[in-house]
């Protein structure tokens, strides 16, 4: 007899195996590796852009010697009409005007410092004129209480003292702009990767039916160790690029002082979208895998893991829709502790910041009870409908048979 | 009862209201080729599932070596499904690698059978390309490397030669026998009946999901009738009317072909014809497996 002796190949080896060829395949796959690439760099350039827009001065405008005394001033005005403006002090009027005619000043403040006299190229921007307006009014203001005899610093101390006051019988949660944006390129990443890996796993499984490989496989392994091994690998390989994308992208942003919070809630962020990945894929995968077993073409997937897929873009379609103008929106706090939605709306939620801690333990707590649920059902359609080719498998059928 | 048999036990399987098998039984010996044939639908590939556990059996069981197979043994059996499969997209070496792993050979092992039976089989040369850029045959050659690969202990192939060309299926003629003769039990099923008759030490056939014979080809054409033929230039028509168990099934230009039932002598025969005048033949035509398996099939349906 040639039997090799002693076949041991226990349930961990066979869906590791199954797992290392999923691995093996996604990673060498040319999309897998442009995909990576092409979020990376749209991810760093947006950073860029960011910067580019909010991190430079909008104009720069000059004094004279004479004018120079305004410059303060008139920084403080500008920020206050949200212009970002550089000042700087030139050596002459006439340096200044031919600075002005080159385009390396957008403005130059000349005369004797009592009045407001702009030289500009052609046109003076709105925004900027405002802030020479005001500056305009308050260098007349200034005057006229010198000349009533106060003090100018004195009364804009005053005045900027002066404050309304607000009673608040609710605090508001003090969203930061910053993490806002986080929050939605959070709720992209996890939707993307939801979506790519998801459908990832149900192709695979009638690529598998199609190809009819799988009776090969399902005669020395067994159906639950085929589901578990492809939808195991699948996810490894989409958590390492989720790490890789956030991770760079993070790092990107915080080095370029687009983002300017604490690494701490960063990385925070960050670890929140890995937990909610996982949560969610598992999630999702299964179901899509069992899904998948029903039909035999390729071309059926679709229609076939479209009910759940509602489900992914339900959830990401009310989130980045009313959370970035809303982000204590009542519909979207109760859609995200509820387990179908909560892998889209939670990470973007928790990335914006002021979830409750409750609501973050109970949705978690929900979707992980909600998971061997989901394997016992999904692992009874697969072994029950990945073996019949041809027609597609009614669930019930698949659910009844055997 | 440790004697390496594959055995196949009154399995039953019903789809629905159809009947695919009714308590099928049949035995593969060790060192053994055995051909299973049938007609379409007869159920020789529900029989073939349900001993690699791809498909689960209302009743009986599937046992080797005395004991009933589970997932384990099952690692041992070679199989080549009648819808062929393998990953299109994989690269043959790569393949045929990871089907040996999932069988329990370490990597080291996988790698050294994958390159032996790539190397038998003639397509070492296509290791490193996708299986989908492959030839027909040469997809079917993939095939049976997989079926080999792990170097199984029993050999379960459905429908092994369909689409093969002459010199593809010496290959797998020359392959099975091979492991029939290394002590393993082979069964493979086929509609070239020829080429099971000319392989096979033992035939099963199969219709509407019942065994209706099994044993050596020689075994089986000795339970049917015996046709002979006699060539006697002399002899009128009739000559061999009055002969006891005789039946004359056709007579042209002094050759005539004869029945044979029960309690006939050919020697009777012989003399008979003798007194005619010359004989110029006188043989007994042996029964092709073709004939056999369309008495036994149409006897059933007139049954």
């Amino acid at each position: 007899m040639s039997t090799p002796s002693d076949i041991q190949l226990g349930s961990w080896q066979a869906v590791s195996l199954v797992a290392g060829r999923e691995i093996n395949t996604k990673l060498r796959s040319k999309a897998f590796v442009i995909t990576t690439i092409a979020t990376l760099v749209l991810l760093i350039g947006f950073a860029l852009v960011m910067k580019a827009i909010s991190g430079g001065s909008d104009a720069t405008v000059g004094f004279t010697n004479e004018t120079s005394a305004m410059a303060k001033p008139f920084a403080a005005v500008a920020e206050s009409v949200g212009e970002s403006v550089d000042t700087k002090t030139v050596s002459g009027e006439q340096q200044g005007r031919d600075q002005v005619s080159d385009g390396s000043l957008d403005a130059l403040v000349i005369g004797d410092g009592q009045s407001v006299h702009v030289v500009v190229k052609k046109d003076l921007d709105d925004g900027l004129r405002d802030a020479f307006n005001v500056l305009a009014g308050q260098v007349a203001l200034n005057q006229q209480i010198t000349e009533l005899g106060g003090d100018p610093a004195q009364v804009g101390a005053t005045v900027a003292g002066a404050k309304a006051q607000v009673d608040q019988l609710e605090k508001p949660y003090p969203y930061d702009p910053q993490q806002l944006v986080l929050g939605i390129v959070a709720g992209i990443l996890i939707y993307m990767s939801l979506l790519i890996n998801g459908q990832m796993v149900a192709q695979g499984v009638v690529e598998e039916k199609s190809s009819r490989v799988v009776e090969l496989l399902l005669s020395t392994i067994r159906p639950w160790q085929l589901m578990a091994g492809k939808v195991l690998g699948i996810g490894l390989v989409g958590l390492l690029q989720m790490v890789v994308i956030g991770g760079v992208g993070l790092a990107a942003a915080l080095a370029l002082d687009v983002l300017t919070i604490s690494v701490t809630a960063a990385v925070g962020t960050v670890a929140w979208l890995v937990v909610w990945y996982l949560l969610g894929f598992l999630m999702y995968s299964l179901v899509f895998a069992g899904l998948g077993a029903l039909v035999s073409r390729q071309e059926d997937v679709g229609g076939v893991i479209a009910p759940a897929l509602m489900f992914v873009i339900l959830g990401y379609v009310v989130g980045i829709s009313v959370l970035p103008s809303d982000p204590d929106n009542k519909l979207a706090e109760v859609l995200s502790v509820i387990p179908v939605f909560a892998p889209t709306l939670m990470p973007m939620r928790l990335a914006m910041g002021g979830v409750p801690v409750w609501e973050a333990v109970v949705s978690v707590v929900l979707v992980v009870a909600m998971i061997p649920a989901l394997v016992w059902l999904a692992g009874k359609i697969y072994a029950n409908a990945v073996m019949r080719s041809g027609a597609r498998v009614k669930l019930t059928e698949a659910f009844r048979q055997v | 009862m440790a004697d390496g048999r594959l055995e196949i036990d009154r399995i039953s399987k019903r789809y629905g209201d159809v009947i695919a098998l009714r308590e099928t039984t049949f035995d593969v010996r060790a060192g053994e080729l055995f051909g299973f044939v049938g007609s379409n639908g007869a159920g020789k590939t529900t029989t073939m599932r349900i001993a690699l556990g791809v498909l689960a059996a209302d009743g009986g069981e599937v046992r080797w070596d005395g004991t009933p197979i589970n997932l384990e043994t099952r690692r041992h059996i070679g199989y080549m499904p009648e819808e062929r499969g393998l990953y299109p997209k994989m690269k043959v070496g790569e393949q045929l690698v990871y089907l040996a792993r999932l069988h329990g050979l370490s990597t080291s092992a996988a790698r050294r059978s994958m390159e032996e039976w790539t190397e038998r089989l003639g397509v070492a040369p296509r290791r490193d390309d996708e299986v989908q850029k492959l030839s027909l045959g040469n997809q079917q050659r993939v095939q049976l490397a997989a079926a080999l690969i792990h170097n199984p202990g029993i050999l379960v192939l459905d429908e092994p030669f369909s689409g093969l060309d002459p010199l593809a299926v010496e290959v797998m003629s020359k392959v099975l026998l091979d492991k029939a003769s290394e002590g393993i039990p082979v069964v493979f099923s086929s509609h070239q009946l020829e080429l099971v008759e000319r392989l096979c030490h033992r035939v099963g056939i199969i219709r509407s999901g019942q065994m209706v014979a099994v044993g050596a080809v020689d075994e089986l054409r000795s339970g049917g009738t015996v046709e002979m033929v006699v060539e006697a230039p002399n002899a009128q028509a009739g000559w061999a009317g009055g002969l006891t168990g005789v039946t004359v099934r056709g007579h042209e230009n002094g050759r005539t072909v004869l029945e044979l039932g029960d309690g006939a002598d050919d020697q009777e025969v012989l003399r008979a014809a003798l007194a005619t005048g010359p004989v110029t033949e006188f043989s007994r035509r042996r029964p092709s497996l073709t004939e056999l398996y369309r008495t036994v099939v149409t006897q059933e349906v007139a049954a």
